[in-house]
């Protein structure tokens, strides 16, 4: 698809939504069985898997830390996840998030809680529509939640942007590729801390402060989805356990 | 004065996500699974509350097997040395079984290969003698429950739906035992050990009882599914 003339015509977007919407978001939690914890998570047509193994032994054994756990994570996208074909394995792209997505969540995990352990974090982007590290750490953060990996709290994150001069929220398909700036956050639940923020393009120092604002909107409605997941799958009933 | 109020805001076994505030000020106090930050407590599990006292814990939903002193686990040796066993309890941390632990008589290693004792691959039901702070995990067979396990077969459940298995004061391991009339062991770690003629039941209702946890009236659910044989 070429450019649009116009991607914002009376304040509706190419898909139809207002500035301020998200696309349709689908969470679910507890989909693989080998995993410790799993999740996916979708914008739109962004669809994100996370798998989380471990606490486990740390190999290869000079990595391991006597105080502390070790944190790795693997963004991945998956061959037939655009268009065009995505050449399997490393690339800088694929190690640049990789790096940003274990940054964001070393912020809220306890790693003294086991120490000489390795947390592997694996998020496979099965099809990609953009923000896609974004719903990569959505699914990431639950997925760690599921496993039992002790956290301070849910990770968060939406991307912002600016598409045809409006400032609008959750950037998808051609807004990415067309739009004049694109910005992924996140934020430690709904709090006012971000652990992640990437700008792509030319922004003034005003609408830089208004993107942000939007994108603490934008990742508190993410956190009640995020938790709502949880609630809603294991609603049936509450454990009769003796401790 | 500085007076802060403090409020609780959980009711025992809900469920709560990490991040959750469970409770403010300085009246309550974390137990496991729960940190305190600027005078709120908050959860770092997903799991349920446990309410004792002034305490507030969590009983988490999933999680890894941390080994504890005195807990009794199932483990399998994988590696032997002059004079240990190592032994993984399906945990991050492997377990060391000494020769003096395991063995109550005198040994002449120069005589005697340890294998006769244990073997690679053998399954042992052992105790866990001590953890140091740098997560080395000593077993000992010095209990009266500690021995090999021969035969059967072995399952592996979340470590963390091993008391739901066992049941209050052990009604429902009791109630599989019975009606499979096999031997069963829990190990502390999730690794359970089957061994007699109706495994095939034993396991599937084990195995129910894992993915099915979190439902009520579970027991009512397992006597028929016993009852009813295969």
């Amino acid at each position: 698809m070429g450019k649009k003339a116009k991607m914002i015509i009376n304040g509706k977007r190419l898909d139809g939504r207002s500035l301020e919407d998200f696309r349709p978001i689908t969470v679910e939690v507890g989909v693989l069985k080998s995993a410790e914890g799993s999740a996916v998570f979708k914008f739109g047509d962004t669809y994100a898997l996370a798998a989380v193994y471990g606490p486990r032994t740390m190999h290869p054994r000079h990595l391991q830390d006597p105080q502390r756990a070790i944190l790795r994570c693997r963004y991945s996208m998956a061959p037939f996840s655009t268009n065009e074909r995505v050449r399997p394995g490393v690339n800088r792209r694929s190690v640049e998030i990789s790096k940003v997505l274990n940054e964001a969540l070393s912020n809220v995990v306890f790693f003294e809680d086991y120490p000489k352990t390795g947390i592997d974090v694996f998020v496979e982007i099965l099809q990609a529509d953009a923000s896609t590290r974004c719903a990569g750490l959505n699914a990431a953060a639950l997925a760690l939640v599921e496993a039992g990996v002790p956290i301070k709290d849910l990770i968060s994150s939406c991307s912002v942007g600016k598409v045809d001069g409006e400032i609008v929220l959750d950037i998808g398909g051609d807004e990415d590729e067309f739009g004049e700036v694109d910005m992924a956050t996140a934020t430690i639940g709904n709090e006012d801390k971000f652990v992640l923020l990437q700008v792509d393009g030319i922004i003034t120092k005003e609408d830089f402060f208004k993107l942000l604002d939007l994108a603490r909107k934008g990742c508190a409605e993410i956190y009640e989805r995020q938790k709502n997941a949880f609630k809603e799958k294991y609603k049936a009933g509450e454990i009769d356990v003796e401790s | 004065m500085n007076e802060l109020k403090s409020e609780i805001f959980v009711k025992d076994r809900q469920l709560v996500i990490p991040g959750e505030t469970l409770a403010k000020g300085l009246d309550f106090l974390p137990s496991s699974g729960c940190y305190r930050v600027n005078n709120e407590l908050k959860s770092k599990l997903l799991g349920l509350v446990k309410l004792k006292d002034r305490f507030i814990g969590i009983i988490p939903l999933a999680g890894v097997y941390i080994p504890k002193t005195g807990d009794g686990v199932i483990g399998l040796v994988e590696d032997m040395q002059t004079t240990i066993w190592i032994v993984d309890i399906n945990s991050p941390y492997d377990a060391i079984l000494p020769l003096s632990e395991a063995v109550g008589e005198y040994v002449d290693l120069n005589k005697t290969d340890i294998s006769i004792y244990y073997d690679i691959n053998d399954l042992i039901y052992a105790k866990v003698l001590n953890v140091s702070k740098s997560k080395q995990v000593q077993l000992t067979m010095n209990d009266h429950r500690a021995r090999k396990l021969i035969g059967g077969r072995v399952l592996t459940i979340t470590p963390s739906k091993v008391p739901r298995l066992i049941g209050k004061q052990g009604s429902m391991i009791e109630l599989i035992k019975n009606k499979t009339k096999c031997q069963i062991i829990v190990g502390q770690n999730g690794v359970v050990w089957i061994k007699g003629e109706r495994e095939g039941l034993a396991a599937k209702a084990i195995l129910t009882i894992e993915s099915e946890s979190h439902i009520t009236g579970l027991t009512d659910k397992i006597t028929a599914m016993l009852e009813k044989g295969e």
